[in-house]
């Protein structure tokens, strides 16, 4: 009896395990590495699909085509290179093209310079050198919103401290110093807002960089007899070279693109004196509403700043391989 | 104990559940707007309707600086976001074409509105399209025009009118010429009153918007600029870059580099209100909705402020502003927004609309025997509202103003070239986007 009973309660166990489906931990255990890693990134690579790489071919898609997003019932055409042909022929885009290049290069040298600068003073670990290195990375964590009008305000002609700071130390009237609305000072009334907010990011990487550098390296060439000078340019320089390439391509990139802090500066003027790359595909993009065209110009922009950027790339691996 | 208190409590949010979609069945309405002061007091308005209907009103106000992009963007992407929405008086051609809104034609037949009812600039200006056709796809809801404040109280000081008589001949009192306007701004220009630096004249520079083509405008109109050839659509040789609208032009860089105060390479309404609000300018430039906030001002108001109608010179226009209110065709309450409509176009709400600060475009509020004496700003806006003349209402009104904004911008306040090559570069730019719009 007991026997049979157990042949019965084996059968049912076994009926129910048949039926029962597989636990998720079992099967997920029975999964490659190779297949638990996909599962743990696909919804990233979804995600990067949808917002990434969709919008680049649906641009690509749309920069060959006369669509504007303000006529959705008007045909769309196929409109061949003739996006592509307009773009690089329009004088106005070479125009931003060079303004953005203008910023770009004397961004890049001034924040250089400047972050490597402090980095290289802060390093020296002085009474106070951590309130110091908050107080610069201040501007850095402002929101560029507030930055924008904060300078905006500063640099008014009438009421503004910038402007009676250069007339205090000039004696030149407040009511000529118009850095927003002139054509000459507008440039860098906007490369200075950059500069005092974007250098303490390249202090902060000059600064990990200088910190790499091995005291031993130091007090070999102090045996050597090396002059600090020396030090500076045959240790610090070199060895610190990739963090401030690595920094100057970081900053490259993002002043390349640069958008908001010259739209509530000048908003491109006067006239078009400020009006960056970005500046005109916005107003091209979404104030002309020329989207075909725009596709085509954010393409352009998009293959420069991704050639360059490789180019510099193979040249910083070049350096750290030194 | 507890468990008895359930089943009440369970019949009790049954009710409440039951009852919820009764409340929520009350329609509400969406309407859109910029935000101003005129927005303000139809909020204020507008609970009259909901009094009368039971139909609540919800408002979505942008500032004016995101006002096209943000409902532009709403617009084309079909969204369902406003039931009603007063746009911008260029948007009528592309919304028109492009189906955003509603063709009002038969309502109005039904309901009894005429268009002749209303002031028949702005008919053209905010509800037809094509203009000078009965089409319409918009009420007139807000008349708006540029036309000027100035400091009275500075005008009538004896000593300044004396002085003034003595340098150029005539008595100080509001500009009928720009000759004259520039004069009294030259005059106000780095003069001390009352302790503080002021300026001639503040006028309309913006960049980014719309700005410094609706003060740019303003001006050419008076001195002969023209869009085309009255006899030839599109035809813009001699007419938009014609002798006259260069000297105009040129007029208006002169205004720019003589008399405003520092720092205002990208002024538009805002501020324009802000420069005489702070007792910087004698005078300034502004569309007419301004007008009642600077009245009520405590430091510029009342006695204070004078109004004028743009000046003349050859001829005399001003530039128009102001909007139509349209039922958007994505709205699934169509058939409420068109009674708010058919609320506002009443005649006793238009006359309270002019009271709250709104400006009214029906014959029968504006025409009224009381109304040049309602406000002391209602003469400026009458005049100024029987001379105006409107930008480009096509479909492709955004890219034919960016060409302006730029081609004006680096003239005037960038001084780059001659007033000649920016109307010449504007008739090549325009003339371009016509032909890729197949009107050419």
């Amino acid at each position: 009896m007991t026997t049979s009973h157990h042949t019965f309660a084996d059968k049912t166990a076994e009926a129910a395990v048949r039926a029962t489906p597989e636990p998720l931990a079992r099967r997920v255990r029975s999964l490659s590495d190779k297949a638990i890693a996909w599962l743990f990134i696909a919804p990233t690579i979804a995600l990067l699909l949808a917002i990434n790489i969709f919008p680049l071919f649906w641009a690509i898609y749309l920069s060959f085509t006369n669509y504007r997003a303000n006529r959705p019932n008007a045909e769309v055409r196929n409109v061949g290179l003739g996006n592509y042909s307009r773009v690089l022929n329009d004088p106005d885009i070479w125009a931003s093209m060079q303004t953005t290049a203008h910023f770009v290069f004397w961004t890049i040298l001034l924040q250089t310079v400047i972050g490597f600068g402090l980095a290289y003073l802060i390093d020296r670990k002085f009474r106070g050198h951590a309130f110091w290195t908050t107080l610069i990375l201040i501007p850095m964590m402002l929101s560029p919103a507030v930055v924008g009008n904060f300078w905006r305000f500063l640099y008014e002609p009438q009421i503004g401290l910038f402007a009676y700071a250069v007339s205090f130390l000039t004696g030149i009237p407040t009511s000529e110093i118009q850095m927003l609305g002139s054509v000459q000072l507008a440039p860098w009334a906007i490369i200075i807002v950059d500069t005092w907010m974007w250098t303490p990011y390249v202090m902060l990487i000059c600064l990990a960089g200088l910190r790499s550098i091995p005291d031993y390296i130091y007090e070999a060439a102090e045996v050597d007899r090396a002059s600090p000078w020396r030090q500076f340019w045959s240790i610090t320089v070199p060895m610190a070279l990739p963090f401030i390439m690595l920094a100057v391509l970081f900053r490259g990139i993002e002043n390349f693109k640069m958008f908001d802090m010259v739209n509530l500066l000048t908003g491109g003027g006067p006239g078009s004196t400020t009006e960056v790359a970005s500046i005109a595909l916005k107003r091209d993009a979404f104030e002309a509403w020329a989207t075909g065209r725009s596709s085509a110009f954010a393409i352009v922009l998009f293959v420069a700043v991704f050639g360059l950027a490789n180019i510099y790339v193979k040249a910083l691996n070049r350096v750290k391989q030194r | 104990m507890q468990k008895k208190w359930v089943p009440l409590f369970g019949a009790a949010a049954l009710c409440a559940a039951m009852t919820t979609p009764q409340a929520a069945k009350a329609e509400q309405l969406t309407l859109c707007w910029a935000a101003w002061d005129p927005a303000n007091a139809l909020v204020e308005l507008s609970k009259d309707f909901t009094a009368k209907s039971g139909i609540d009103m919800k408002f979505e106000f942008v500032p004016w600086t995101s006002y096209a992009d943000r409902f532009l963007n709403e617009l084309n992407s079909r969204g369902k976001l406003c039931d009603l929405i007063i746009g911008d008086s260029q948007w009528i051609g592309g919304a028109a074409e492009n189906g955003h809104y509603v063709k009002l034609n038969d309502f109005f037949a039904k309901e009894g509105i005429k268009m002749d009812d209303f002031v028949p600039a702005t008919v053209v200006g905010y509800s037809e399209w094509p203009k000078n056709t009965p089409n319409y796809w918009a009420l007139p809801a807000m008349g708006d025009v540029v036309g000027w404040t100035y400091r009275k109280d500075w005008f009538e000081r004896p000593e300044l009118q004396k002085e003034f008589k003595a340098k150029y001949g005539w008595d100080l009192a509001a500009p009928k010429t720009y000759d004259q306007l520039k004069q009294i701004a030259e005059f106000f220009q780095k003069r001390q009153i009352d302790g503080k630096t002021i300026y001639g004249a503040s006028i309309y520079t913006e960049r980014g918007s719309e700005g410094i083509t609706m003060g740019v405008t303003n001006v050419l109109y008076d001195w002969g600029f023209m869009y085309e050839n009255p006899k030839k659509p599109y035809d813009m040789q001699g007419y938009v870059n014609s002798p006259d609208a260069i000297k105009g032009l040129e007029f208006y860089k002169a205004l720019y580099d003589c008399c405003t105060p520092p720092g205002s390479s990208n002024v538009y309404m805002v501020e324009s209100a802000d420069a005489f609000k702070s007792g910087q300018v004698a005078m300034q430039m502004n569309f007419a909705f301004t007008w009642p906030g600077l009245y009520k001002d405590e430091k510029v108001g009342g006695d204070r402020i004078g109004f004028f109608a743009n000046p003349a010179e050859k001829y005399h226009f001003a530039q128009l502003g102001g909007q139509g209110i349209s039922v958007v065709a994505y709205s699934d309450k169509r058939d409420a927004a068109l009674q708010y409509i058919k609320w506002f176009a009443q005649p006793d709400v238009q006359a309270k609309w002019w009271k709250l600060g709104g400006y009214s475009c029906l014959k029968a509020v504006v025409d009224a025997p009381d109304f040049k004496t309602s406000q002391p700003y209602a003469p400026a806006f009458l005049e100024s509202m029987a001379i105006v003349k409107d930008f480009w209402a096509e479909p492709s009104y955004a890219e034919l103003l960016q060409s302006m904004q730029k081609r004006v911008h680096d003239y005037v306040i960038a001084g780059k070239g001659t007033a000649k090559q920016a109307l010449d570069g504007l008739v090549v730019d325009w003339t371009e986007i016509f032909k890729e719009d197949g009107k050419i």
